[in-house]
Formats: structure tokens, C-alpha cells, sequence
């Protein structure tokens, strides 16, 4: 056993309300610059819908995520070693930029600028990769919103599998959820896997999958090898970039950007031990419906002293063991079984965890024939098929997610008849195994859901890892040559030189 | 003169640019590291990239191996091998030409496609777009010198280009004097190839020096840093 920790993330679905908050924080901080505005490192998703970059779940296309052999060894499915070199000329796993978006502004300056018109001056899209004026944008981050376009094009949803989906293209059948999304830091990455340079790499203390931009060469292997589509290749610097986790806030304890900023306060984030050395057979499981089970086996119990014995032996510090105790995303993942993993079955081993969302009770059930089971509506006549939520969250295995939404159910339950009767309903809490007690923390960390119960985050001990002093006067975070405040226009080797820091009559006059 | 010029093109020019070539890059290694990349406009347009990608990698690659086998293997090893010049000559002729016909069509479509593409043109510098139409250039004549080797299928032309190479890298002053009277293509096509050393460090061909060939023994497939490991 080798025991390592990562801060890892739960989102809970049932309480997003797509606003995209997330996102454009994301974007403000991480992703507007020239290369970069076609990605989002965090987008929010209409389900059901093909998604942003186009069909990104369709793995027969993509070739992203993990295969196992005959031989019960895995390999990326684009190929083994040898196969994944031979497409370095011209990779025919990618996406082109269309099936993401191509970037636009509009034009504004027209709208003062206009002569005087017979009709009004418009403000028309200009691309922001070639500067020449698009006609129509056919495409964005966002297209399907809230159902957005045809049901033809978006019940190409992968998820559909197994569904019989014809009758949720009617209204009175449809249904709709949001999955927002962002880099999994996974415990068995492809990217890392894929990338020739060896320049994506997991930061062993807090499992942060990063890529070193010096180092990266933009073979953009890892663009296909990873199943979410979550690494973005910059056109500008020639590099690939991803989401950081925001690691400079996670290493002082602060929550990621996403985070903070989630208007629902749905995202949680929390320490999760896990045994490293078990990553590689915990992703081998031959059922792909096994995989969710398998990952929840490589998590370490932070309570068991066999664990934190071993913890402490491989270096973890004692503040990380106080938060993984205290950490909502074990408790969420572990005790209380209600967080999935996001297509286990591309055997990564993701670290972004999801609640389902509970949904209305269908038309059908609405209409006398509610299906009740045990004084609660039954999960199998909520609108959101389970089979579909299935599909995204266990490869297709419905119980787990079924007992979830029963707990779910069965906390509001509980807690009406806590709050408005004064009845502790402990049988409501026994009939999903769950105790009073477990029911009632369940409220307080998923619906209340205060600051400090969503986001348990120990500092990161950098003191251990780096001198100090070597580090003074140093600038931190910057793309390339160290802190160069050079103030050469020209460069030789083809980069432009921008220059870092500014002072603050320099703002002034610019 | 003409022998001074000469000698300063092919017994002087040499060295400038392979110096360039090795300095320019070290330093570009340690100083520019985030600037070191592939430069791939796949992201941009897939069109006309996987036929002209792939067959300018290929080509080049083979003629690239091509001449540094062929002009830097000491004579004396063909000659104990029993190749003769003219037998060597015409695999050249054979093995370059098709190999050279391959990156020419190649690196007509990526420059058809830098040049004619929005998206491409755009993106692209002075540098990308400069050092793929000397690429182009240098293919051409390249292609062109078959037309004056087939007129000398013995070798002893191409015994010379040989003993000039080996006399830069082996420090003989008089090198140069080798190819004094070779048919001004090749000339052209020296002169080219040289100058193409020198801008190396300033164009995206710096890429070629981080082949990645370390992948394929790189144990497993995951890599942790560690922050503790680096102390």
C-alpha cells in the first residue's frame, strides 16, 4: 500500500442551475488570450445533447481514454506506443477547431463609425483566428442550451444507450439537466500517458495534472488521448493547455475559481486518500461496469490507523489526514454513496466526481398512475431516464445510481417530516440504509452546504519542498523565460515578447 | 576572386552557419524553452494536412538521413565494402528521388495551404512561412540536380560533395576547393542548405532536435513529480 492524497471535486447536479458562473470566471482568469478563446476549461453542458467539442463522448471517433487487451493490460485506445508515434505528422484522433468553435468578436466600432444608413448599423461577427467576417456561427460552447436545436441532432447523445429515445424528443416527455465539466485529474490520465514529451505530469501531493509548458513541444497527443476533451491546444504559443485546478489558490487553501464562484454552491472539494499502488489494477477491471466499484476499493478509509500509519510513513502531512477526515467528498463518494465518477468506463479513473440530479416525476406517472414504492415515488418515474444518468456516471450500471436517488428522496423525506411534523422518521432513513444521524449530516453538508463544509482544503506544505530563499524576488506565474522583464520588441526565435509586469503609470498611459 | 568567393561560400560559410546552428539552438534550449514547439496548424485545418504533412515528414526524412549517410560515411568504408561510386550514385538517384518527389508534393500542399488558408495565414509568422518556402526551394533544386547526375552516373561527382563534407567537418582548410567546379545547381543547392542551417535556431525546425524517441522506453505510462524527489 502507498498511500498518496488528492484534492478531489463533487458536483452536485441536482442543485445546478446553469448559469455558466463557473465558466466565465474560469474564462476571465485562465483562457482569454490570443490561442485561447475557443477554450473553456470549465463549460457547462445541456444535457441531453452532443456537447462542446462536438460528440465528445463518442469514443469510436475520438479514440480517447483507455482500452484493456486481451492480455488484461490496458493501453490508450488510440494505440500503443509505436501506433501513438506514427500519428505525430498528422493526428487523425484531433478535433479541428470547428468542432469546438471558431472564435469570434463582433464589430462594434461599426456602430459608431457608420455612415449615415438607410438602415440601422449592425454589429457583425468577425473571426478571431483568420480576422475575416463569418456569415453565420454554426457552433459555440454552449449551442444546445436548455435544449436548445433539433432533437434529431442532440439525441446523438452517447448516453442515449439502451434508452429507448424516441419519446423523449416529445414536450411532454422531454427532459433536460446540466453537466458542467472541467479537466477530471484522473488517477490513471491518458494525456499523461499519451504525451511523448513526457510534460504532463501529476503533482504527487495534491494529484494536480499539470503540463509544463516549457517542456511540452505540441505533439498534441494529448488532446485525443484524453476522453473528456479537456486538454485545449493553444494555436497561438503552440502548446497544449489545460485546467490547473487552480493551484496557486488550492496550495494556499483556497477553493478553485469554479468553485468560489458557483452561484448554486454545488461544488465541493475535499482530500480523498488513495492507495497509488493499485491505480494501474483498479483500471484494468475487466467489467466496465466494475469500475466505478473498483475505484471506490483504491480509496483509503482516513479514519482506519492502518491507513493513517501508513499515511504519515509516506510523508502525508498531519493537516492533509485532519481534512481527508473531514472531507465532504469522502463523505459524499464513500459513506453516503451518492457521487459518480464520469464514464468510468474509459478507465481513467476520474477524480471529478458528480451527484445525479433528481428530476419531476414524468407525465406518465403524473397522470394517476404514479408509481410509488414504499410511500416514495419510485426513481424509475423520474422524467431524467436512470439509464441515462446510468450511462454518464456508471457505465450503465443502474442500482448504484438508483440508491442514490433514493437517498435523495428519502433525505427530503426525512427532513419534511423532521421540520413540519417534528417526527424523527427513522424507518425513511433505514429503508436506503442510511441512519438519522447520517441523514441529517447528508442536509447539512448537501443542502445547507456551508462555505466551510463544502470546501475542506489543507495548505499545501511548500516550506518541505522548496528553499525559501531561493525563490525570493521571483515573479511566480509567467509563460516562458523565467521573470525576463527584457525589453526588447523583436524576438529571434518567434515569440512575441509581452512584456510581464507593468507599472502603474504605464496602465495609465496605455 | 572567383576562388576567393569560393572558398568563402563552401570553406567559411560552413562553419558561420553550423556554429549558428549549435550555439542558436543551446541557447534557444536554455533561455526560450517555452518557445521550442512543433508549431502544428493541424488544430486550425485538417484539410490538406494529412496527405501533406505526412509525405513531406517522410520524404524528408529519408533524404535527411539520405545525406548524412551518404556524404558524411568516410569514402574508404564504401570502398572496403566494395560499393562502387556509381552504384551508390544511382541508389541516390533512385532512393532521393522518390523521396524527393514525396516531400516536393508534400511541401507544395503545406505551402499551398500556409499561404491560401485565413486561418493559417494568420497564425503563422514571418518565420513559418519563410522557412517552408526555403524548404520548398531547396526541394526543388535538389530535385533538379538528378537531372545533372544522370549525366555522370559514375560518382566522381559525388565523390567531391563527399570529400567537401567530410573535408568542413574534419577541418581541412582546402575543402572548399572540392566543389570549385561543380555545376552551379549543386552550388545553389549548397549554399541554400547551408543557409538553412543558419536560420534553424530561428524557425520552428529546432522541433526536429526533441524528436521524441525517449517515449518509446519511457517505463509505463504515468509520471508523478514529486516536489519532495527534487530536493
Amino acid at each position: 500500500m502507498k498511500v498518496r492524497a488528492q484534492i478531489g471535486k463533487v458536483l452536485n447536479l441536482d442543485k445546478c442551475i446553469g448559469c455558466h458562473t463557473c465558466s466565465v470566471t474560469c474564462k476571465n482568469v485562465w483562457t482569454s488570450r490570443e490561442g485561447m478563446e475557443y477554450a473553456w476549461f470549465n463549460n457547462v453542458e445541456t444535457k441531453p445533447g452532443i456537447g462542446y467539442p462536438k460528440d465528445w463522448e463518442n469514443q469510436k471517433q475520438w479514440n480517447g481514454g483507455w482500452e484493456r487487451q486481451r492480455n488484461g493490460r490496458i493501453r490508450p485506445k488510440m494505440g500503443g506506443k509505436w501506433r501513438l508515434l506514427s500519428k505525430i505528422f498528422a493526428n487523425p484522433d484531433m478535433p479541428e477547431i470547428d468542432d469546438y468553435y471558431e472564435p469570434f468578436t463582433f464589430d462594434y466600432e461599426h456602430l459608431q463609425n457608420s455612415p449615415e444608413m438607410k438602415a440601422m448599423p449592425t454589429a457583425r461577427p468577425r473571426s478571431l483566428v483568420s480576422g475575416e467576417r463569418m456569415e453565420k456561427i454554426e457552433w459555440g460552447p454552449n449551442w444546445e442550451e436548455i435544449l436548445g436545436g433539433e432533437f434529431s441532432k442532440r439525441s446523438k447523445d452517447y448516453n442515449f444507450e439502451g434508452v429507448e429515445k424516441e419519446m423523449y424528443g416529445e414536450f411532454e416527455n422531454t427532459f433536460m439537466m446540466y453537466l458542467p465539466r472541467l479537466c477530471e485529474h484522473c488517477l490513471n490520465p491518458t494525456c499523461v500517458a499519451a504525451c511523448p514529451s513526457g510534460s504532463i505530469y501529476k503533482r504527487e501531493e495534491d494529484g494536480i495534472v499539470l503540463i509544463d509548458q516549457e517542456k511540452c513541444r505540441g505533439w498534441r497527443m494529448c488532446v485525443s488521448g484524453c476522453p473528456y476533451k479537456k486538454i485545449y491546444f493553444n494555436w497561438d504559443s503552440g502548446k497544449s493547455e489545460k485546467c490547473t485546478f487552480c493551484y496557486p489558490r488550492i496550495e494556499v487553501g483556497q477553493p478553485t475559481v469554479c468553485s468560489e464562484t458557483c452561484v448554486g454552491r454545488i461544488r465541493y472539494l475535499g482530500v480523498m486518500l488513495y492507495d497509488a499502488d493499485r491505480i494501474e489494477e483498479a483500471a484494468s477491471t475487466e467489467d466496465e461496469q466494475d469500475l466505478y466499484q473498483a475505484q471506490l476499493d483504491i480509496f483509503l478509509d482516513p479514519n482506519d490507523p492502518e491507513v493513517i500509519a501508513q499515511a504519515r510513513k509516506d510523508g502525508i502531512p498531519e493537516a492533509w489526514l485532519e481534512s481527508a477526515r473531514k472531507s465532504p467528498v469522502y463523505k459524499m463518494a464513500m459513506e453516503w454513496k451518492v457521487a459518480f465518477p464520469l464514464h468510468p468506463e474509459y478507465r481513467t479513473l476520474p477524480m471529478v466526481w458528480y451527484v445525479p440530479p433528481l428530476s419531476p416525476i414524468n407525465s406518465a406517472a403524473n397522470a394517476g398512475k404514479m408509481a410509488f414504492k414504499d410511500d416514495m415515488p419510485d426513481v424509475r418515474s423520474l422524467r431524467i431516464p436512470l439509464r441515462y444518468l446510468a450511462n454518464l456516471l456508471t457505465a450503465g450500471k443502474e442500482e448504484p445510481v438508483a440508491l442514490c436517488l433514493e437517498r435523495m428522496l428519502a433525505m427530503r423525506s426525512y427532513m419534511r417530516a423532521k421540520t413540519i411534523d417534528g417526527v424523527i422518521a427513522t424507518d425513511v432513513a433505514e429503508r436506503v440504509g442510511l441512519t438519522p444521524a447520517q441523514i441529517d449530516e447528508m442536509y447539512h453538508v448537501m443542502a445547507i452546504a456551508n462555505y466551510e463544509d463544502r470546501f475542506v482544503i489543507p495548505t499545501s506544505h511548500r516550506e518541505e519542498a522548496e528553499d525559501a530563499f531561493d525563490e525570493r524576488g521571483s515573479c511566480g506565474f509567467s509563460f516562458g523565460n523565467g521573470c525576463s522583464g527584457g525589453s526588447t520588441e523583436t524576438n529571434l526565435f518567434g515569440t512575441p515578447k509581452k512584456k510581464k509586469i507593468q507599472t502603474p503609470s504605464e496602465v495609465m498611459r496605455s | 576572386m572567383a576562388e576567393f568567393l569560393n572558398h568563402l561560400a563552401f570553406g567559411i560559410y560552413p562553419y558561420i552557419a553550423l556554429a549558428v546552428l549549435a550555439i542558436g539552438s543551446i541557447i534557444r534550449y536554455d533561455r526560450e524553452p517555452y518557445s521550442w514547439r512543433a508549431g502544428s496548424s493541424q488544430l486550425l485545418r485538417r484539410k490538406q494536412l494529412w496527405i501533406g504533412s505526412l509525405s513531406f515528414h517522410l520524404g524528408v526524412l529519408v533524404i535527411f538521413f539520405g545525406h548524412l549517410g551518404g556524404l558524411l560515411t568516410p569514402i574508404a568504408l564504401f570502398d572496403a565494402l566494395g560499393i562502387s561510386h556509381g552504384a551508390k550514385q544511382t541508389l541516390a538517384i533512385a532512393a532521393g528521388g522518390v523521396a524527393g518527389i514525396l516531400a516536393f508534393f508534400g511541401a507544395s500542399l503545406l505551402l499551398h495551404r500556409r499561404l491560401f488558408d485565413a486561418r493559417i495565414r494568420r497564425a503563422s509568422s514571418f518565420s513559418d512561412i519563410g522557412i517552408l518556402a526555403l524548404l520548398w526551394l531547396q526541394l526543388v533544386l535538389g530535385l533538379g540536380t538528378i537531372f545533372v547526375s544522370l549525366d555522370h552516373l559514375d560518382g566522381h561527382e559525388m565523390v567531391k560533395f563527399m570529400s567537401w563534407a567530410q573535408g568542413i567537418f574534419t577541418f581541412q582548410g582546402d575543402a572548399s576547393s572540392y566543389v570549385a567546379d561543380v555545376h552551379p545547381i549543386f552550388k545553389a543547392h549548397l549554399l541554400l542548405g547551408l543557409t538553412i542551417f543558419l536560420l534553424f535556431p530561428f524557425t520552428r525546425l529546432v522541433h526536429m532536435l526533441s524528436a521524441p524517441v525517449r517515449y518509446i522506453w519511457r517505463s509505463g505510462y504515468q509520471i508523478v513529480r514529486s516536489r519532495k524527489a527534487a530536493l
